[in-house]
């Protein structure tokens, strides 16, 4: 199945003296994180069914700097800023595509300053945008149905009012949409930002996952869909703790989509 | 000597507004001791925002019982105002009800400030028994202890006196009751009158009207040293307030400076500054105390109303971590206070006093065990950031001291390395398009 990926970098576009539609931006986790992976597979799939013309930087991508910058490394992030910012800039990239909404926020709030101006999009509304235009359709399938509810990750929802891309898309699936007690910008985080990701908790009397997947589990959902890799792992996580991974799945909405179409 | 309450009056008028006046000139102060801040963009944004959030309570009434009450509290206040001003003129003018020669409108007029003063009344116990006897929980966290506890009170008591006082002085002013004309509330509280003598009613209502409007001079001055003063001060807070997407934190230009420089192949890093070139780069990077912050988070933090709305909305706090961004804003409106205090007794010059915002108030667990979710600042009825504060004092607790958790150096390790927050090699990048 894999064989069918296309996936050409900006590098191959350049030799063949061509500029893609959109540059797809994988993100740290997407690159390297098991899970994050596939819904990055997934995406490409929906990409490429759509017949985008779109590349990736491979090894020329380097870490936005958010993680480094929300722990306080203005340094670190700045490097890795500008060095991005070079990399794009000379490919003279003008759009982009990003599965994650740390990326997503970065990139599009905080790269203009520093030399790097792109028009950025989340993938749940670039999704919309090929399904607006008629290039891609989306059918219920398998998700007929189904009770969803969708976590909004922070920096796609509350950091810049993305709210309803997603949930079209899945009321798109024909499922049945449910909402959490707090959703949109009232969402609770999922305790991965800030690079609270990359370090324990401090100590507390549970962890914000847990919460937050206890108020996923208030609502009974068949699927719990997310936006955001980091989202992802931790309400994975969670629906472990609470023993609950025979019932209730964590989904991108882009794996959402594809596997609708069985791609 | 006729004119003595007259006098009195004036003096007690002056007295009042000039000690206001010394505490804003303080105020004033302590605010611009933080570092300078460009937010003269977006006029007509900023105008808009202040015309919605303050003086339209956009944001309070998202909290439907909370905004219901405080928006009859707050055009109780703003209305009563014009009354204010026909007790000055009265007071400095030896006349009574001067406002009435303007004939059967003024009627409509008291008539309205009365019903507002028994719904503010009103709202204003259903506030206290909200705090002190249902015991909301956002009151009763451990940073709601003492002062910031009583203070919350004294002012509610503040108001149902004043209202008290100001139905009183209506309902015991024979003339006004006889002309049966706007005494919509008072007529039920002039029969509790009845039996007393006209002298006796004639000094009851000019006991009310005085304590009134000198109650109205304390409160002014109680401002100061309150978290009331956010009736004077969301106007330019919500005007300073936030105008970019939420997830966009500021740049550091200093380190802008220097990674330009780091990164340009032509400048020779050890080279000395050219003579002339001023030396851009801060003492300090981050914020270890008040005086690091800027003027825009100082005026926040005297803005801060403690009402809790952030810290029952932040993921850490209800998970039962120590970190409550409405303490990080009260903390930091304590250090100001203190270090204003320590100007003031020190002839204007700040004097080292081994304190400062961090540790002293502000400990690191709190500051890391934020998520940088941003539901704080969605929460804030008044658009304060406390999440911009939080940052500063991590770039401070990184940058300077490179103190942050072992993890996170790790984190940052990798990223310096690999491109990436974990060890894997940057070369890999793209190999999950063939696995
Ligand atoms: S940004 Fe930080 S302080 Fe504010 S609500 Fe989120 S976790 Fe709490
Ligand atoms: S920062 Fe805003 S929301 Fe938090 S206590 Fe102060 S006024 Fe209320």
């Amino acid at each position: 199945m894999s064989e069918l990926l296309k996936v050409p970098t900006m590098a191959e576009y350049m030799a063949q003296g061509k500029q893609p539609e959109v540059l797809f931006w994988v993100g740290c986790a997407g690159s390297f994180d098991d899970r994050a992976k596939k819904i990055t597979k997934a995406f490409v799939k929906l990409l490429n069914k759509a017949n985008v013309e779109f590349a990736v930087l491979g090894t020329e991508e380097s870490c936005t700097g958010d993680p480094a910058k929300r722990s306080g490394n203005e340094f670190l992030f700045q490097m890795q800023a500008v060095t991005n910012i070079e990399v794009m800039n000379a490919y003279e990239i003008k759009k982009i595509v990003t599965a994650c909404p740390h990326c997503f926020n970065t990139i599009k709030n905080e790269y203009p300053e520093l030399g790097g101006n792109y028009e950025v999009m989340h993938h749940t509304q670039f999704l919309k945008t090929l399904l607006d235009d008629g290039r891609l359709t989306i059918e219920g399938g398998k998700y007929k149905g189904k009770r969803i509810t969708f976590h909004d990750p922070c920096y796609l929802g509350r950091a810049n009012n993305v709210y309803e891309a997603p949930r079209e898309l899945i009321q798109k699936l024909e499922a049945e949409l449910v909402e959490m007690k707090n959703c949109k910008r009232n969402g609770l985080c999922c305790g991965a930002g800030g690079a609270q990701m990359f370090k324990e908790p401090e100590k507390g009397d549970k962890d914000v996952n847990i919460e937050r997947t206890e108020q996923a589990l208030e609502v009974k959902p068949d699927i719990i869909a997310a936006g955001c890799p980091f989202c992802n792992t931790m309400m994975t996580d969670g629906v472990k703790v609470k023993e609950q991974e025979g019932d209730v799945q964590v989904m991108d909405v882009a794996e959402l989509i594809a596997n609708a179409q069985d791609l | 000597m006729d004119y003595l309450p007259n006098i009195i009056f004036a003096i007690a008028l002056i007295l009042g507004l000039g000690f206001f006046a010394k505490n804003v000139k303080k105020l004033k102060r302590n605010i611009m001791l933080g570092h300078d801040v460009d937010v003269s963009d977006n006029k007509s944004q900023r105008w808009k925002n202040m015309a919605m959030i303050a003086l339209g309570q956009s944001k309070m009434v998202r909290r439907p019982i909370a905004g219901f009450l405080h928006v009859i509290v707050y055009v109780g206040f703003v209305i009563i105002n014009i009354e204010v001003l026909e007790i000055i003129i009265d007071g400095l003018l030896g006349t009574h009800r001067v406002f009435s020669s303007i004939g059967p409108l003024y009627g409509i007029l008291i008539g309205a400030f009365e019903i507002l003063a028994l719904l503010v009344f009103v709202s204003v116990v259903l506030f206290w028994i909200r705090r002190n006897v249902i015991k909301l929980q956002r009151f009763w966290k451990s940073e709601m202890t003492s002062w910031p506890k009583n203070d919350a009170n004294f002012i509610l008591y503040f108001e149902m006196v004043l209202m008290t006082l100001f139905l009183v002085m209506n309902a015991t002013d024979t003339n006004f009751q006889d002309l049966n004309s706007g005494n919509i509330v008072s007529q039920f509280i002039a029969p509790w009158f009845d039996g007393f003598s006209e002298t006796v009613l004639h000094t009851i209502e000019r006991a009310a009207w005085w304590i009134h409007i000198l109650g109205i001079l304390v409160f002014l001055n109680y401002l100061y040293y309150s978290k009331h003063l956010h009736i004077l001060l969301a106007f330019p807070n919500t005007y300073y307030g936030r105008l970019k997407p939420k997830g966009a934190l500021n740049n550091l230009e200093a380190v802008t400076a220097e990674v330009k420089m780091m990164m340009d192949p032509n400048i020779d890093p050890f080279a000395a500054p050219e003579e002339g070139v001023e030396d851009d780069v801060p003492a300090k990077f981050g914020a270890s105390d008040v005086q690091d912050l800027n003027w825009v988070q100082l005026l926040s933090a005297y803005t801060c109303t403690e009402c809790g709305r952030c810290t029952s909305e932040c993921p850490a706090n209800q998970t039962g971590k120590k970190l409550s961004p409405r303490k990080i804003m009260m903390d930091t409106r304590d250090r100001l206070e203190e270090v204003g205090k320590n100007i003031d007794a020190n002839n204007g010059e700040f004097k080292e006093d081994g304190k400062q915002l961090l540790d002293t108030y502000i400990t690191r667990e709190e500051l890391w065990a934020c998520t940088s979710c941003n539901a704080c600042v969605e929460a804030c009825p008044v658009s304060i950031d406390p999440l911009s504060i939080i940052i500063d004092m991590r770039r401070y607790l990184v940058m300077e001291q490179s103190a942050a958790p072992v993890e996170l150096n790790n984190m940052m390790t990798n990223i310096e390395n690999n491109g990436a927050p974990w060890p894997y090699n940057q070369m890999d990048r793209l190999n999950w398009k063939n696995e």
